[in-house]
């Protein structure tokens, strides 16, 4: 199990290394921050001065390694927007984002674990066909136009829920919604594939055979059981809805981590940027490999292969 | 989408009606407004936000104030200007005035203030504001001199926009970042509470002075929301938790308009939209060095048919450099009327009777480009679109890669033609005509302080530049305002809301 642990580490870090080259790279790709930075009514020399100041004038690899000595002591620069340190900004936003990414995961949980356990009890039946069309719904529909529709209907139509904001639970109801339906299809296939598995095992029929009662067998035997590979993928999927935030934050107006990503691309707020594709890209590493050894350790076959 | 979106939402309010309603509107005296973005600071000078100088004409005073329906200077903070010289302005001040603190307004405030903002090592967001400032004296309590680094003829133009009046006491101890937390200023509105991202506060200031040329606020609290997207926000106006929404599309209005309790109003800005033609030949050699195939350009692009069908309601076609109210800007220049025959005898008289292949740069409006390219199809000129971010599309005009490019200038609200033309032709990074002579009148005219010499001069500059059709002028930029019909609300060319002359009805 060490090893096991120690060689997911290992790949994680070199994760994170790649992952803040490519986006330190990718800003530097997308024109001259100089001039972004600088604003419309900047001439050559406030620009000149502005490469200068920033050192963009340095050679890349320079300014790559200047900034990872940074971030590795938890130095990630400040906000050329906010003019404030990046860490402190993100640390401004975060709550809002991670509650909005939990909640969302409780609401698909409660949705997808039952749902994809009445399917896998009958295969083929109204009800697996219903949650397929969920799933394929869930999964064809953009976040961006399922998030318009809810505000049209329960904000428009109805006026039962309000559309923007975050000051109460009911400005969160929307935004968990849209947030988890996101990732309901992918947990409701994988708990009906699992229990369809379990409920054939030998140990389900002897259960039966004792004589136990239907919601026993399903819940205590069958469901335990088909429900580790779902848990290790919840980690995976709490990850994929950080990065769904940035559409869902931004149409609900809810002032997070998300909405702050896309803004700071639009103002070419590149240490900004870079921080927050870094964090979150930390985060996304980190649950995977919360999966990875949680998947170890519940597993004894993956640890040994 | 978005059209099926709203045409669905406004069919389905106006089947239902009525609904509920947040704490906006009249019967709270709350007016809610909506914005796009957020500030990085409330401090009006380190933002370069649009949203910010809307809440700074709400917080602050200046020494003037410019009337935007006739662009005429009254007095404001300061009672009476003269010029001493060429590069000095003396004010003598208003008295009796405070801030919304208690501080008294005194000459003190404005020495602080134009001194703080023009000191580089202070790093204001704009310099160019307080650039021409050398210094600001005190004469007496309620006379102060400000002394120019050279003649700035828009000098009263900028003091009576982006320099607001600070109170030197709060502002020396708190700094752009106490001012960002809790603003203090004299004007007509008080800030009340910042969230940051989320929304601004404002409640009327009970003792704003009483012979304010902004006239006394009559609407009694004011929220600044940020809603980043323009569905919701227009969700939002239909349902009632907002009353003021700005910057709404043309397919939007549409749909606004037919909801009985909202207005849709229209409103020109000072942006204007122009095509700028590499004469100077710094992207090589090309087509475009050739001033006859500039003017095939030029009577190529169906202008009036491109206003009215893809441009709000406001916007009008244009022929000179420069905003058509600006001071020193005139229309009297060579007109190019549409003529795709004339257009093409001009090619075949340069030697392009098949036209040829050119990349036509822009950033903003894709739509707008279209229809361009599709003008410029029809006379035998093969555009490419070569769509950027405005940073990188700028980059290239800067270093020369630009041949034909399309492009828009707000003048910053300033209502002088040296805002735009100069930094086009004055000999700039920005300039692609590289004309020598309209460089040097520009000069002359941007540093004189004599109005009849330097109007003549930005006619002359403004009469070559369309001689030589160096630009095509498009078209102004019209604004659509949709807001509760509760509210008196007009729109003004310098795209500033001035909330303190709305009221309820």
């Amino acid at each position: 199990m060490f090893r096991y642990a120690l060689k997911r580490l290992g790949l994680a870090i070199l994760v994170m290394v790649t992952v803040s080259i490519i986006s330190f790279a990718l800003v530097r790709a997308s024109g001259d921050i100089a001039i972004a930075v600088a604003g419309e009514g900047a001439t050559n020399a406030d620009i000149e001065a502005i490469r200068h100041e920033y050192g963009f004038d340095r050679p890349l690899v320079i300014q790559y390694l200047d900034w990872a000595s940074d971030i590795a002591v938890g130095n990630f620069g400040q906000s050329l927007f906010f003019k404030r340190p990046v860490i402190e900004v993100l640390f401004d936003r975060m709550p809002v984002t991670l509650m909005l990414g939990f909640i969302s995961l409780g609401f698909a949980m409660l949705l997808a674990i039952p749902l994809g356990t009445a399917a896998a009890l009958r295969p083929n039946s109204i009800i697996d066909r219903l949650c397929l069309g969920i799933a394929v719904l869930g999964q064809a529909t953009p976040s961006f136009w399922f998030a318009l529709l809810m505000i049209l209907v329960f904000g428009v139509m109805w006026r039962i829920l309000p559309v923007s904001g975050t000051e109460t639970w009911k400005h969160f109801v929307l935004p968990v919604v849209v947030l988890g339906y996101y990732v309901i299809p992918a947990i409701m296939r994988l708990t009906r594939a699992g229990m369809i598995e379990v409920l054939e095992a030998d140990y389900i029929r002897t259960a039966k055979a004792k004589g136990l009662n239907i919601g026993t067998v399903v819940f205590k035997h069958g469901l335990r059981n088909a429900i580790i590979p779902v848990v290790s993928l919840l980690a995976v999927q709490l990850g994929f809805m950080l990065g769904g935030s940035v559409v869902v934050e931004t149409i609900f107006s809810i002032n997070g981590v998300g909405h702050l990503a896309l803004v700071s691309i639009e103002r070419s707020d590149f240490p900004m940027i870079q921080g927050i594709v870094l964090i979150l890209a930390i985060l996304y590493i980190l649950l995977t490999l919360f999966a990875d050894l949680l998947n170890g350790w519940l597993d004894p076959r993956i640890r040994v292969s | 989408m978005k059209t099926f979106y709203l045409s669905a939402a406004i069919a389905a309010a106006v089947v239902l009606g009525g609904g509920t309603t947040s704490q906006a509107g009249k019967a709270n005296d709350t007016l809610i407004f909506a914005t796009e973005t957020d500030l990085e600071n409330i401090d009006a000078y380190y933002n370069s936000a649009r949203v910010g100088v809307i809440v700074a004409r709400h917080v602050w005073d200046n020494l003037l104030y410019r009337d935007p329906s006739d662009f005429s200077y009254k007095p404001a903070l300061a009672t009476s200007y003269k010029w001493i010289d060429d590069v000095t302005l003396e004010f003598d001040l208003r008295q009796g005035v405070e801030f919304h603190n208690g501080e008294a307004f005194t000459a003190d405030d404005v020495v602080y203030t134009l001194n703080f903002i023009s000191n580089p090592e202070n790093k204001v967001v704009s310099k160019r504001n307080g650039a021409w400032i050398k210094n600001a004296e005190k004469v007496d309590e309620f006379k102060v001199r400000i002394n120019l680094k050279e003649p700035f003829p828009a000098a009263l133009d900028f003091l009576a926009g982006p320099l607001p009046i600070y109170p030197n006491e709060y502002y020396a101890e708190v700094g752009p970042d106490g001012m960002n937390k809790q603003p203090i200023g004299t004007g007509p509105y008080k800030i009340t509470a910042v969230e940051q991202g989320k929304s601004i506060k404002f409640e009327r200031n009970e003792n704003y002075y009483k012979d304010s040329p902004k006239g006394q606020p009559k609407i009694g609290n004011m929220e600044m929301r940020t809603i980043p997207d323009d569905n919701t926000a227009a969700a939002e106006l239909l349902t009632g938790g907002i009353d003021w929404l700005w910057q709404v599309t043309k397919d939007q209005a549409a749909f606004l308009e037919n909801e009985p309790k909202l207005d849709v109003v229209g409103g020109e800005t000072m942006r204007i939209g122009f095509l700028s033609m590499d004469a100077l030949g710094r992207g090589g050699d090309h087509p475009l060095k050739d001033a006859r195939v500039r003017k095939a350009v030029a009577h190529a692009i169906n202008r009036q048919g491109i206003t009215e069908s893809l441009m709000p309601a406001g916007s009008r076609p244009v022929h000179a450099a420069c905003y058509p109210k600006q001071f020193g800007c005139t229309d009297d220049v060579q007109k190019y009327a549409y003529d795709p025959d004339k257009a093409k005898e001009l090619l075949a008289e340069a030697g392009y009777p098949d036209g040829f292949i050119v990349v036509l740069d822009a950033y903003r409006d894709r739509d707008l480009a279209e229809a361009m390219i599709s003008d410029l199809r029809a006379v035998g000129i093969i555009a490419d679109l070569s769509y950027n971010k405005y940073a990188a599309a700028r980059e290239k005009v800067r270093t020369g890669q630009t041949i034909l490019n399309f492009s828009t200038w707000g003048s910053y609200s300033i209502n002088d033609a040296s805002a735009i033309t100069s930094n086009f032709f004055r000999g700039g990074p920005d300039d692609m005509a590289g004309d020598t002579e309209v460089a040097e009148m520009l000069e002359q005219a941007d540093t004189t302080v004599d109005s009849e010499l330097r109007k003549k001069l930005y006619s002359e500059a403004l009469m070559k530049i369309s001689d030589q059709a160096y630009w095509l002028p498009l078209f102004t930029y019209s604004y659509l305002y949709a807001f509760n019909s509760d509210l008196n609300f007009e729109p003004t060319a310098d795209e500033i809301p001035r909330f303190f002359n709305s009221s309820w009805k």
